[in-house]
């Protein structure tokens, strides 16, 4: 029973693991659901996810699962996914009905066909439309589209359901916002901070367990028994190089905030500026002023192998200024920047990269590709799970 | 069975609801989620009292360890006491010191656990009680004696998302993220709170809590129990309906604002915000 669904949700990288799976089973058999599903629905939500950062993606599952429609993103088979463009569904009118309005309007079958003609018209349809009663778009009486009343419509685009119909539970995708692979907001920010404590907090020296001795001293019918425990001890080195100047200056400082707010739990943090890729020198001061620049090689000597590396860029350029000596934007370069990554990884093993482009558009851009291998794959995007993979990456 | 269908001093949502019976029917742990003021503890008091079982609560700290939970063996007074030569001394037993795990698994009547706050207590916690929360058994190291469970108790577990829990642990417990509640909800909750309130009131006072909780960048987004408070200090105050509405521009910011917004940062921001939003309507 439900295997499809269980194999879905495992596509969606939504850790369900067997044991959850036939706890769903027994609750079923103990008739929890009640063969209705909406109840359904709450109890495989309860039961399979674990973390509400998943409970969007598994929304869109359950959706596909249970009704036969694509997903919004219509991610792995290959289907292609209309985008609605925001703008083109905006509202700008409402549409008030009366009574025998509403009562004339046709319902145009089951939802399958419903689904078959959305799709239609959609492939038809070129631009923005409001009113009338065929295309898509708002306020109008056409099934398909928001801010308007159609008893079977299916709803596209709208935040609120107006008149409270054709809305099912899991299309309303409340947790989309929880979600672990949005990018660092106000509310990320305190999660991803404790993330970098705990990457922050590891090493081992010993300090005198006073309970510890007290006990073990007691049980040792008072001899004395002296009992040691690790101290949580701050021996991170950080070497932080931030890409400025460029589209991404906002989530390079909010990287920048993040981990100055860290500071305090980092034995030493270094932080240095590039623009778009590392060349012979690198500057202290984001306003990158020729006199407190400081040559890459100082750096390599001043700070050790034992620093961790991160830097933070959208790795987005010309494919040139890789490559080709002198290809860089600011200055005479003699070594290609790929060179430049090369010695930078090859003094620092533990190395990685943090994108704030969203990972999906990494494909778009050549350049990223390049870094992504020059990094042997440790590019991370700027969200909680990139962030967090990052750190893991840097501690083993 | 009883199933726990919301009492009537706590509105629970559907999809709630289903939650705690299903983990109620499968005698599985429930693990709670949600913004802090949400109702997660109070969510097993009314539990406990809805199905009338006794409640065991376990407040988790920092320091806490699985171990006390589960029992203490007490060397201290046992040193002491071998000592003064007391003749207790001889039993270990006498120095084994139940811990609430112990108590619910003994307890006469089926309880309710709570593990308020999980995620407080150090990462491996969680961890540490896999086998005990799954079996419902443990194991006396001093007394050799095996501990087990006479009814398997309803275990609730809250957490406020300071660390991960780990994913064996969470394999054995059901879910629930309890959604900030919306405005039907919330002016249910406020009915069962404060039953027979001026409509007016809680109409006008639901507005200004939803506009303050919309002010983009609050540090801490006032919550059910803050909207609770507000309002019992507007009745107090005996606030009228139009005082909330009338927007003075003397008065930037709602009556009685130290019940919504906790700190001063949060404070400026809203009167600045209201301050241009006010120049903006002219």
């Amino acid at each position: 029973m439900f295997i499809d669904f269980f194999l879905a949700l495992r596509a969606a990288r939504i850790p369900v693991s067997l044991t959850e799976f036939l706890m769903l089973q027994e609750a079923v058999a103990a008739g929890l659901a009640e063969f209705d599903v909406e109840r359904f629905y709450y109890l495989a939500r309860a039961t399979l996810v674990k973390d509400e950062r998943h409970i969007d993606r598994f929304d869109r599952v359950f959706g596909t699962c249970f009704k036969g429609i694509e997903g919004p993103e219509a991610e792995a088979d290959g289907t292609p996914s209309v985008e609605l463009p925001e703008e083109w569904l905006r509202k700008l009118a409402e549409k008030h009905l009366t009574e025998e309005e509403k009562a004339q309007i046709a319902a145009l079958g089951g939802w399958d066909k419903l689904m078959e003609t959305l799709r239609q018209r959609l492939a038809e349809q070129q631009g923005r439309h409001q009113g009338g009663s065929k295309w898509v778009g708002t306020a109008g009486t056409s099934p398909f589209g928001a801010y308007g009343y159609n008893p079977e419509g299916v709803r596209i685009g709208q935040e609120t359901s107006r008149n409270r119909r054709a809305v099912k539970v899991w299309d309303k995708r409340e947790f989309k916002n929880l979600d672990g692979d949005v990018e660092l907001g106000t509310r990320g920010m305190k999660v991803a901070l404790r993330r970098l404590r705990r990457f922050a907090r590891e090493g081992a020296a010993t300090e005198l367990d006073l309970p510890g001795t007290i006990g073990s001293t007691a049980q040792n019918a008072g001899w004395l028994d002296l009992r040691f425990v690790p101290e949580r001890h701050n021996s991170v080195k950080v070497l932080l190089c931030l890409d400025i100047g460029g589209s991404m200056d906002d989530h390079v400082r909010l990287c920048e905030e993040l981990f100055s707010a860290a500071r305090t739990e980092f034995k030493h943090l270094e932080q240095f500026y590039f623009h778009n890729c590392v060349y012979d020198a690198l500057w202290r001061d984001a306003r990158m002023r020729r006199t407190d620049r400081v040559p890459l090689d100082q750096v390599l000597n001043t700070y050790g192998s034992s620093y961790k590396l991160i830097l933070v860029g959208d790795a987005s350029m010309s494919p040139y200024e890789l490559v080709q000596p002198g290809g860089g934007v600011d200055h005479w370069n003699a070594e290609p920047g790929a060179a430049t990554l090369g010695r930078l990884i090859a003094t620092y093993p533990k190395a990685a990269w943090l994108n704030p482009l969203p990972e999906r558009y990494w494909g778009g851009t050549q350049s990223v590709g390049m870094v992504h291998q020059l990094m042997e794959g440790r590019m991370f995007p700027l969200t909680l799970d990139g962030l967090d993979r990052a750190m893991r990456t840097l501690m083993t | 069975m009883a199933k726990f269908t919301g009492t009537e001093s706590y509105v629970a949502t559907e999809d709630l609801k289903l939650a705690v019976n299903a983990a109620v029917a499968l005698e599985r742990p429930l693990l709670i989620k949600g913004e802090p003021g949400t109702g997660k503890t109070i969510l097993a008091q009314e539990v406990a009292a809805a199905l009338g079982r006794p409640l065991i609560p376990w407040h988790i700290k920092s320091t806490t360890t699985a171990q006390p939970g589960l029992y203490e063996y007490d060397a201290v007074s046992r040193l002491r006491d071998s000592q003064l030569g007391d003749a207790k001394v001889n039993d270990i037993g006498n120095y084994i010191v139940r811990g609430k795990l112990w108590e619910a698994f003994e307890a006469e009547q089926t309880p309710v656990l709570l593990i308020d706050e999980i995620d407080k207590a150090d990462i491996e916690f969680p961890n540490d009680l896999l086998l005990e929360l799954d079996r419902m058994e443990f194991y006396v190291y001093e007394t050799r004696q095996t501990i087990r469970a006479k009814q398997r108790p309803v275990i609730l577990i809250t957490s406020n998302n300071e660390k991960e829990l780990p994913d064996a642990f969470l394999r054995r417990c059901f879910f629930h993220y309890i959604q900030f509640p919306d405005r039907q909800t919330m002016e249910r909750i406020v009915e069962v709170h404060f039953p027979g309130i001026k409509h007016a009131l809680v109409h006008e006072a639901l507005s200004v809590f939803y506009e303050v909780r919309d002010t983009p960048g609050l540090k801490k987004k006032p919550s059910t129990s803050e909207l609770l408070d507000w309002l019992k200090l507007l009745m107090v105050e005996d606030v009228t309906p139009e005082v909330l509405r009338e927007r003075d521009p003397g008065k930037l910011i709602p009556p009685l604002h130290g019940a919504l917004l906790k700190n001063e940062q949060d404070v400026h921001l809203f009167e600045r915000l209201a301050f241009l939003n006010r120049r903006e309507r002219r």
